[in-house]
């Protein structure tokens, strides 16, 4: 009387009529489900890696090849001077977009926390940038910072005929129209994340602070934020992988110049490949990309292990 | 007396904190309004240019109010608008990015749902570690994978073809698409799966009947975070096609770079625009899924 599918697993094993092709069907189905995806997975993720990796430690030029040539090809990207710059540029750049992300956005979540009007039209205004490409938001921003059409030519036009507004086309300037661009792009993306968390604290919280006499200033800061710490750091883990992998902001906003001043690791790699025939060069650029997340990644997601074990613990 | 003086107290508290109360949503509602500003500022000067004369343009410059109007940047911009030698507008370019997105996701979607299913109702030795291995895809960066990429897709035959912009977004999408999948039907009960095993469904049965019809949720999230991030995608169209073979993105890139004396802005901003609508679309219609997938992706 037990159940059907125990059943006929016994008669199979006890060699009597075998379970029909359907059974077996079923039986398998789920490995055979998950095969494809897992084989197109592990071939993508670690056979790509791997394969990137020694094409990085071998004398491939304008094509792979597989003569190994230890680390050269990252000697000579670190003795080149515009990998240099790149790797400096990203550091910079994501300093100031993450901050400055972080910093608009848990504004704008708590200015709409106010229980303002019209809730659902603001966060729409600041969310729709996520919506469009990079491409769209570099190639228009590259428009306004155009001084003689965009940005200097309105003001001057208003009047102050001295106003210099170029900062892209200036080489030490222009990484700073990068990092405004993009935190244009993506502050209501820490902007909706800061409101979930904002949404979920315990109302209770907020209140008894209230009864105590604290501000909404001092609330914020003494009892919400505290709360939602693990969200900063959610947002700015998410940030720092936009900025290690973003390629078209720049292609789409400076394409790296003037000169070299914007050149980044994902464009440097695009260049290495594609432009100048380096493939082995270009492969070690993009390891080290690699390198630059995981070192990023790999201390949160033992970090987020770590919570998880502890918060689980009675 | 006592009870005057402290009512009058009060009342002055009151006025007090009611002048306070109306000072800080002044400053809220003017925050606000600044910053909305900044953020409409792009897409009104795009769609405003797109519909003023160039001559104007180039008088009055990018960020001013019309002063003329016409359809005409539009329709080149669509149709007969060249890019380095070819005059065809966007037209190709959007309808490659059409046919590269809409199957890409269905196929990247539909593996998810399923993979999804096993690794969440059908568990078996190992595959919490399968499904781990599966979400480190989610944080591979694209420069990587180009060199394989190029000599995989050119041992095919799928160079330069949307075809093999489809493969790419589909093997690098299921790691979303299973994470998403799987992360939601966690949450349906097991029992019922247990309940329907019981009464002898079987494993396609059991994802039709129970599955699915709970599905619509995920679904829809999914399918908005793919098709907005394969459609918006850029770095493997401008690797691995060239020419009118270009996903929109590739394109937008090729025809503001080609600008060479006169930028004609009108065109252009028409065909950025008509580059940005289809993810603006599914932005406006699907907003709440659209934050749902954006808060699930990024908490992961």
């Amino acid at each position: 009387m037990s159940t059907v599918p125990m059943d006929a697993g016994r008669n199979s094993a006890s060699g009597a009529p075998g379970p029909t092709w359907r059974e077996r069907l079923a039986r398998i189905s789920p490995i055979l489900i998950l095969a494809p995806s897992l084989a197109a997975s592990f071939v993508y993720i670690f056979v790509f890696t791997i394969w990137t990796l020694y094409i990085s430690l071998s004398n491939s030029s304008l094509l792979p090849s597989y003569g190994f040539i230890g680390l050269d090809n990252y000697v000579s990207l670190w003795s080149n001077r515009r990998w240099n710059i790149a790797y400096s540029n990203l550091f910079f750049f994501s300093a100031f977009y993450i901050v400055g992300a972080m910093g608009i956005g848990l504004l704008l979540a708590i200015l709409i926390d106010q229980r303002v009007r019209g809730e659902a039209i603001w966060r729409t205004i600041f969310l729709y940038p996520l919506a469009v490409s990079f491409i769209v938001t570099g190639t228009v921003w590259s428009w306004l910072y155009n001084p003689t059409d965009g940005i200097q030519m309105l003001v001057r036009s208003l009047g102050w005929t001295h106003f210099n507004f170029a900062l892209a086309s200036d080489r030490s300037t222009a990484i700073y129209a990068i990092i405004i661009t993009g935190i244009w792009q993506s502050s209501g993306f820490a902007m909706a994340l800061f409101l979930a968390g904002l949404r979920s604290v315990d109302q209770d919280l907020i209140k008894a602070a209230q009864i105590d006499g604290a501000s909404t200033f001092r609330t914020y800061r003494r009892v919400i934020l505290p709360i939602i710490s693990p969200i900063f750091l959610a947002v700015a883990v998410v940030q720092i992988q936009f900025a290690i992998k973003t390629f078209d902001l720049v292609a789409a906003l400076t394409r790296g110049g003037p000169g070299i001043s914007t050149t980044f690791p994902a464009i440097y790699v695009y260049d290495l490949m594609f432009q100048r025939g380096q493939i082995g060069e270009g492969a070690a650029a993009a390891m080290m990309m690699l390198a630059a997340l995981a070192v990023v990644l790999v201390p949160y997601a033992l970090f987020v292990v770590w919570r998880h074990r502890r918060e689980s613990r009675p | 007396m006592t009870d005057a003086t402290i009512a009058a107290v009060h009342d002055r508290e009151a006025a007090a904190a009611s002048r306070r109360h109306f000072f800080s949503r002044t400053i809220i509602y003017a925050l606000l309004t600044i910053f909305a500003v900044i953020y409409l500022a792009p897409l009104l000067i795009l769609v405003f240019n797109s519909f003023r004369e160039q001559p104007e343009i180039a008088q009055n410059g990018l960020i001013a109010f019309p002063r003329s109007f016409q359809l005409k940047a539009w329709a080149e911009a669509w149709s007969t608008y060249c890019i380095g030698g070819t005059c065809e507008g966007m037209r190709r370019n959007f309808l490659n990015s059409l046919w590269m997105a809409v199957p890409a996701t269905m196929l990247s979607t539909l593996l998810g749902a399923m993979n999804g299913y096993v690794l969440s109702k059908w568990r078996f030795k190992g595959s919490e570690v399968l499904f781990t291995l599966m979400l480190l895809g989610v944080f591979m960066p694209g420069q990587i994978a180009l060199m394989p990429w190029a000599f995989l897709l050119g041992k095919v035959g799928l160079t330069n073809s949307t075809y093999g912009l489809i493969l790419i977004h589909v093997v690098q999408g299921i790691s979303f698409t299973t994470l998403f999948c799987r992360n939601y039907y966690v949450s349906i009960p097991d029992d019922l799966i247990k309940a329907a095993r019981i009464d002898g469904a079987g494993f396609w049965r059991i994802f039709r009947r129970i599955i699915l019809p709970l599905s619509p949720p995920i679904l829809i999230v999914t399918v908005i975070w793919q098709f907005t991030g394969i459609w918006n995608e850029y770095l493997f169209g401008v690797v691995f096609t060239s020419g009118r073979e270009q996903p929109i993105t590739a394109a937008l890139v090729a025809l503001t770079a080609s600008g060479t004396n006169v930028r004609a802005y009108d065109v252009m901003s028409a065909a950025v625009l008509i580059g940005a609508l289809p993810p603006l679309l599914v932005y406006f219609l699907g907003g709440k899924y659209f934050v749902r997938g954006l808060t699930q992706g990024a908490i992961k």
